[in-house]
C-alpha cells in the first residue's frame, strides 16, 4: 500500500438502480435465458432419476419393481412431463449454439454454421436410436 | 481456489451439456413415460443387470449420471446469481452446488461397482 491513498472512513453511496427480481420477465428474450438456465433443474432431476433407476437394479429384482411402480404414480409422471419438455429446449437450444462455441474450419474454410449444427442432430438421432435399440431388444 | 477451478468446471459443463442434449431426451422419453405409461415394455431386471455387468456399460451410465449433474450445478449456481441475485453467497453456493454433483457420482461409481462382475 502507498501511503498515497488515503480512505475515510464514511463509505460513499453508490448510484445503482435497483434491479427486481422479476427483471427477466421484462423482455421475451430475457424470459428465454433464464428458461434456458432453468433447464439445469430438469437435467439434474433427470440425472438423480437415473441414479435411483441404478440403485435399484444394483439392489436386486423387488427394488427394482418397486422403482418401476413409483415411475407410474402421478407426481413422477407430470414431473417427468415437465422435464421433458426442458430437456428438449435444452438438447435444441445446444445444437443451435454448437456452430458458434466450436468453430470448425477445414482447410482454413470456416464449416457453415448449419452443418455442423446438422451433425448434432444427426448424433442426435443416431445415439437416440441406440439407446431405444438397447432398453428395447430384450 | 473456485477461481483455479472454473476453467474445469466450465470443461465439466460443456461435456455434460453434450451429454444430456444427446441421451436425456431419449432416456427420459422411454424410462420416464413410455415405460411407466405402457406404452412399452420395460427391460426386464436380468436384461438391466446383463448390460450393466458389461465394463464399458458402467462406464457409460457413469458418464450419463455424473456429467450431466455437474452441468446442472454450474449453469444453476448462475442461475442462481443471475436470477436470484445472490451474488454475496458466491462460496456457499457453489459448495452446495458441485458437492451434490460430487455426492451423485459417488453414489453412482458405489452402485455400478457393487454389481457382481
Amino acid at each position: 500500500m502507498s501511503s498515497a491513498a488515503r480512505y475515510t472512513p464514511y463509505h460513499p453511496r453508490w448510484h445503482r438502480r435497483r434491479v427486481s427480481v422479476w427483471w427477466w420477465l421484462e423482455k421475451g428474450s430475457y424470459t428465454v435465458f433464464v428458461l434456458r438456465e432453468l433447464t439445469s433443474v430438469a437435467v439434474a432431476f433427470f440425472a438423480v432419476v437415473t441414479l435411483g433407476l441404478v440403485r435399484a437394479v444394483a439392489a436386486g429384482p423387488e427394488a427394482y419393481q418397486r422403482f418401476l411402480a413409483r415411475l407410474g404414480t402421478p407426481l413422477f409422471l407430470s414431473l417427468h412431463v415437465v422435464a421433458f419438455l426442458f430437456v428438449l429446449f435444452h438438447a435444441i437450444t445446444w445444437f443451435n449454439l454448437a456452430p458458434k462455441a466450436m468453430v470448425v474450419r477445414i482447410k482454413g474454410k470456416r464449416v457453415p454454421d448449419a452443418i455442423v449444427a446438422g451433425l448434432n442432430y444427426g448424433a442426435w438421432l443416431v445415439l437416440s436410436g441406440a439407446v431405444a435399440f438397447f432398453l428395447l431388444r430384450g | 481456489m473456485l477461481e483455479r477451478l472454473t476453467p474445469f468446471l466450465w470443461l465439466l459443463f460443456s461435456a455434460g451439456g453434450t451429454v444430456a442434449a444427446l441421451l436425456f431426451p431419449a432416456h427420459l422419453l422411454l424410462t420416464g413415460l413410455a415405460f411407466p405409461l405402457g406404452w412399452l415394455e420395460p427391460p426386464s431386471h436380468e436384461v438391466l443387470l446383463t448390460l450393466l455387468r458389461h465394463p464399458l456399460t458402467r462406464l457409460y451410465v457413469l458418464a450419463l449420471i455424473s456429467l450431466p449433474l455437474f452441468h446442472g450445478a454450474h449453469r444453476f449456481r448462475y442461475t442462481l446469481y443471475d436470477g436470484l441475485q445472490l451474488k454475496h453467497l458466491t462460496a456457499l453456493i457453489a459448495a452446495l452446488c458441485y458437492g451434490a454433483a460430487l455426492a451423485g457420482t459417488a453414489l453412482a461409481a458405489q452402485a455400478l461397482w457393487s454389481i457382481p462382475g
